[in-house]
């Protein structure tokens, strides 16, 4: 700590003045070249898509600006149920695919059959195709009739998000799991404590530390497939994109549902990079974490 | 007095290779027992049996008037009552310093958590880091990660300490401080069991040395006995390599 106070005090060398002056002009002179670089690469390819023959007719059937505005409502408020069912699948997804894994931690023969069955879940739901689920869940689980009520299409296509998530999810739990070194949950067995409190205190929060990039990255992957559920009917923002569509015999609805989404993507993949960038750097300073 | 731990005959295998071939051995409360031993000898196996982190293929051992190697006894009540530290620390990162001491008073004893914190910040401040309560270990060095971790075994004060190689993991300029805590541990009358290869300071602080070869325990005694007067040829090769 005073070590920091005296070196702010102290008025550097001359040549480390010099040295920071170039470093200086060296970062000036870099963004330069970089943002000159940016503007004549998008200048050529804003060019030659311009220049195709077709550019035109492509140009007023997806990018036209008063159909842009028009549908935006319409599209918008599917949006905002694509966003609900986003939150409820993430956290379905993260509790589910949790148990899932701490199932697959469980020792014993008592719990073979719990064992096994998370394991064949894992397995049928990672090959199973997200359309195959949503069609099976979204036409199966009303076939069996749990209620008098019809099932809202956006309830069932988030259980089948959860579904297939969780089986990505819970995999990625299970990795880091492993990759929390054995000697800490012999630490943690040798104060006393049993199988499950070492899983909950301290095998858990590092594993999921550790795995915290990679589960991200599932989720910008399901913020993707949310759009999925219109298959069902539920009238999210695709749906809303392709009524739109079929009113103005204009595919730019479409459009701009997919800038919704990428809007949504992009402060999540920055965090996700973000993060990853600070877990790292953690790493490389030694720490274990 | 009864023996805090004893031994009968304990045998262990790992596939086929058999590590401990018959170990007899009885602690009284307030002993300090160092084995010694070439490595590979088993003593780090020994220690484990005890704390029942490796199941024994024979013989038995008992904790007090309790059987332990009795598989119907549960294995995490017995290492409530065994304080063991490692020679890689093991802290957990994830915990502050004051949570890796109070783990076990919290979760295994009860121990609601201001009495908890109390009790952990005195052992703290005891070994001089109770401005470290707050932090997570990787911000202590070496030496100050291992008195943590020998503060976090004997915080539900444990009836007996087993201590393994704590101080090989560490800088020389490092080892020192935590000798001593462990010589003001033996001093207060704590029942110690540890393995070591600081022959100085086994033969100053130990009650008894054990020397185990090959998984028998070949030779014990005092420490004049055995550094003194070694009577196995074995024992005075091994400890002509510490001279
Ligand atoms: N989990 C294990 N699986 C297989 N073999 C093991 C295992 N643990 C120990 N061994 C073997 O048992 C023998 C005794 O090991 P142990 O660690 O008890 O020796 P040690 O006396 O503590 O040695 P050191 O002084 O190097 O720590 C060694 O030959 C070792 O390879
Ligand atoms: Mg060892």
């Amino acid at each position: 700590m005073t070590g920091d106070l005296d070196q702010e005090a102290r008025r550097p060398s001359d040549i480390e003045l010099g040295r920071r002056a170039f470093r200086r002009r060296q970062s000036t002179r870099s963004v330069l070249v970089s943002v000159a670089s940016t503007i004549v690469f998008a200048v050529v390819v804003w060019l030659t898509i311009i220049n195709t023959p077709g550019w035109a007719r492509v140009q007023s059937t997806f990018f036209d600006p008063e159909v842009f505005v028009s549908a935006l409502p319409r599209v918008w408020d599917g949006f905002l149920l694509n966003l609900r069912v986003l939150v409820f699948a993430v956290i379905g997804t993260a509790v589910f695919g949790l148990l899932i894994a701490t199932l697959r931690t469980l020792r014993g023969a008592v719990f073979f059959p719990l064992r096994a069955l998370a394991a064949g879940y894992t397995d049928l739901f990672r090959g199973l195709p997200l359309i195959i689920v949503l069609y099976l869940v979204g036409y199966g689980i009303p076939g069996l009739r749990f209620t008098e009520e019809r099932i809202p299409a956006e309830v069932l296509g988030t259980i089948a998000l959860v579904l297939t998530y969780s089986a990505y999810v819970s995999e990625v739990f299970r990795a880091g799991i492993e990759a929390v070194h054995p000697s800490q949950r012999l630490a943690a067995r040798s104060l006393g404590l049993g199988h499950y409190k070492t899983l909950r205190l301290i095998v858990m929060p590092q594993a999921i530390r550790k795995v915290t990039p990679a589960l991200m990255n599932d989720f910008v992957a399901m913020q993707k497939d949310v759009g999925l559920i219109s298959v069902l009917g539920a009238v999210d923002a695709v749906r809303g994109a392709q009524i739109e569509v079929a009113a103005s015999f204009d595919y730019t609805p479409y459009v701009v549902a997919g800038v919704l989404f990428v809007l949504l993507a992009l402060p999540l993949i920055r965090l996700t990079d973000w993060y990853s960038a600070k877990l790292r750097a953690r790493e490389q300073m030694g720490s274990i974490v | 007095m009864s023996a805090v731990l004893r031994l009968e005959d304990v045998h262990k295998s790992f596939g086929r290779t058999e590590v401990l071939r018959g170990i007899s051995l009885e602690v009284a409360a307030h002993e300090v027992v160092v084995l010694i031993g070439a490595s590979g000898s088993g003593k780090s196996t020994l220690l484990r049996t005890i704390n029942l982190l490796e199941p024994i293929d024979d013989g038995r051992v008992w904790l007090g008037d309790r059987d332990i190697s009795d598989p119907r006894v549960r294995a995490d009540a017995v290492r409530s009552r065994i304080g063991i530290v490692f020679q890689h620390y093991n802290l957990f990162p994830h915990l502050s310093v004051l949570d890796n001491v109070t783990l076990a008073l919290r979760h295994v004893q009860g121990v609601d958590r201001a009495a908890a914190e109390q009790r952990g910040l005195e052992l703290l401040e005891r070994i001089g880091l109770a401005s470290f309560a707050r932090v997570f270990p990787d911000r202590l060095s070496g030496g100050q990660q291992q008195r943590t971790a020998i503060v976090r075994a004997i915080a539900t004060n444990p009836e007996l300490l087993l201590l393994d190689e704590i101080t090989s993991a560490l800088d020389p300029e490092l080892v020192g401080d935590v000798l001593a805590l462990v010589r003001e541990l033996a001093d207060e009358g704590t029942t110690i069991v540890m393995a070591t290869h600081e022959m100085a300071f086994a033969r100053e602080v130990a009650d008894r040395i054990v020397f185990l070869d090959s998984g028998v325990i070949l030779e014990q005694g005092s420490p004049s006995e055995v550094f003194g007067a070694p009577r196995e040829p074995r024992t005075r090769e091994f400890l002509a390599r510490f001279l």
